[in-house]
């Protein structure tokens, strides 16, 4: 066992892991955070995105004992205390999630991007999600949901 | 879905980390992860020891030389690679290949270092380093070493570097002259290439001109020189017309295999058409740049 000290939205979290341990499990099964969802489990998929030191990463291809002192955050950690999030209400408002797997992954993809560029163009949009797979191939309302947030967040309301 | 049970050694030197090495001739070494651990995963890969080098931060980093290249650490992040203001100056064709790179969390993740020491074919970073004609350092039990990006690649994940050495850090050479190039084809965005090309003119010594390194990547069993179309490409002859005659002769330096996602023949034909393609845009580059110094020099 490893053991390791990191923060999860904003929480200390010291516990003892085998190697193996991915850090989506280590989320989902020993921190019991399953907003974050396992799919391919080999980084082809994006659903298990999270942002480790702000940036956005793959949990199913990082190894819990590697998070020493990291700061992780999870959907969990994008979801405000009351209410949902400016990317939340605008992925509900468009029809952005169907089965919903996806979701937690888009969400976090969609928040790195805007955090960098408040005003991405539909291109951008769609580059920033390219690696995360909707199998509901629900994109265009994604895509859509990701313009309504951004326009959200910079205080207007799309043309 | 998980890999086979591994010890895991958080290093914090490199002299740690190569300690491992020669303890357990099994280790592996995680830097990004972004290849190995989809490789443990699925257990083609079985590594008995990870020997983790993330904490190591001697080896991230961009300098820069003073000699007007640059030296950057192994465990440089491609995300770092596309946005160093450092890399854009001195090295764009690095940071441009380095944006091709899969998805922005994998780029966030994946290394200079373990990009190059994978060693995938059709990897954008190995083709990178080899156009510019990079140095790669390899640092081992009985100290550091020297190695030509021509003399690195061996073959199908193939390298250089032996068992008990580390790759540490990439040095490139004086770019100043933005004559460079890169373009790839690939079935979706992120995905490996089918085939790609780049090339580089890199400044020669004072009084001699530049050498044009033109390199072909997803079409072989490790990234190759176009030699038989590099000769076209004399420095005073990086111009469109010659891109024509080294994507013609580009076809013939390869030997592609046919998988699911094309032909062998297909493969041919992208190498000639993207060869035409980065000498074009380096040539385009080029004038650009001295059109731009001649207005300088002219104003008052």
């Amino acid at each position: 066992m490893i053991s390791v000290r990191l923060t999860v939205n904003g929480r200390a979290v010291e516990r003892d892991v085998p190697p193996r341990r991915s850090l989506a499990e280590f989320l989902r099964e020993d921190l019991g955070l399953t907003g974050t969802h396992v799919g391919c489990e080999h980084g082809v998929c994006g659903a298990c995105t999270v942002l480790v030191g702000g940036r956005s990463a793959r949990s199913c291809l990082l190894f819990a004992a590697q998070l020493e002192d990291a700061t992780v955050t999870t959907i969990e950690g994008l979801t405000p205390a009351a209410g949902l999030s400016a990317l939340q209400s605008a992925f509900r408002d468009c029809h952005a999630l169907q089965c919903g797997f996806c979701t937690p992954g888009m969400i976090v993809a969609a928040h790195e991007l805007l955090a960098e560029n408040p005003a991405p163009s539909r291109e951008e949009i769609r580059a920033a999600i390219a690696g995360n797979l909707c199998m509901c191939t629900g994109y265009v309302s994604i895509v859509r949901a990701i313009e309504q947030a951004a326009a959200a967040r910079r205080g207007g309301s799309l043309p | 879905m998980k890999p086979a049970p591994f010890a895991y050694v958080r290093a914090r030197s490199l002299d740690e980390a190569l300690g491992c090495l020669v303890a357990d001739p099994e280790a592996k070494i995680l830097a990004g992860g972004q290849s190995l651990v989809p490789m443990m995963n699925m257990r083609l890969a079985r590594p008995s020891t990870l020997v983790d080098l993330n904490a190591v931060a001697e080896l991230s980093g961009v300098d820069a030389a003073a000699d007007g290249g640059l030296a950057i650490g192994a465990l440089t992040r491609h995300t770092d690679l596309v946005t160093s203001p450092l890399v854009r100056e001195r090295a764009p064709l690095l940071a441009t290949a380095a944006a091709h790179i899969g998805h922005r969390a994998i780029r966030n993740r994946g290394t200079l270092g373990g990009s190059l020491a994978h060693a995938d074919p059709a990897a954008e970073l190995p083709a990178a380093v080899l156009a510019l004609g990079a140095t790669l350092v390899a640092a081992g039990p009985g100290g550091r070493r020297r190695i030509a990006a021509d003399d690195f690649f061996l073959g199908l994940f193939a390298t250089a570097l032996a068992a008990d050495e580390i790759l540490v850090a990439v040095e490139t050479p004086p770019h100043r002259d933005a004559a460079w190039g890169f373009a790839e084809v690939a079935r979706r965005a992120g995905d490996f290439a089918i085939a790609g090309a780049a090339v580089a003119a890199i400044p020669g010594d004072v009084g001699r001109s530049a050498r044009v390194r033109l390199v072909a990547f997803g079409v072989d069993d490790r990234p190759i020189r176009l030699t038989a179309a590099e000769i076209h490409l004399g420095d005073p002859a990086l111009t469109p017309d010659a891109a024509a005659a080294a994507g013609a002769a580009a076809a013939g330096c390869c030997h592609p295999a046919a998988d699911v996602h094309a032909s062998a023949e297909y493969r041919r034909h992208l190498v000639s058409v993207l060869t035409e393609q980065v000498v074009r845009e380096a040539a385009g580059r080029r004038a650009a740049r001295r059109e731009g110094e001649s207005r300088w020099s002219q104003s008052p």
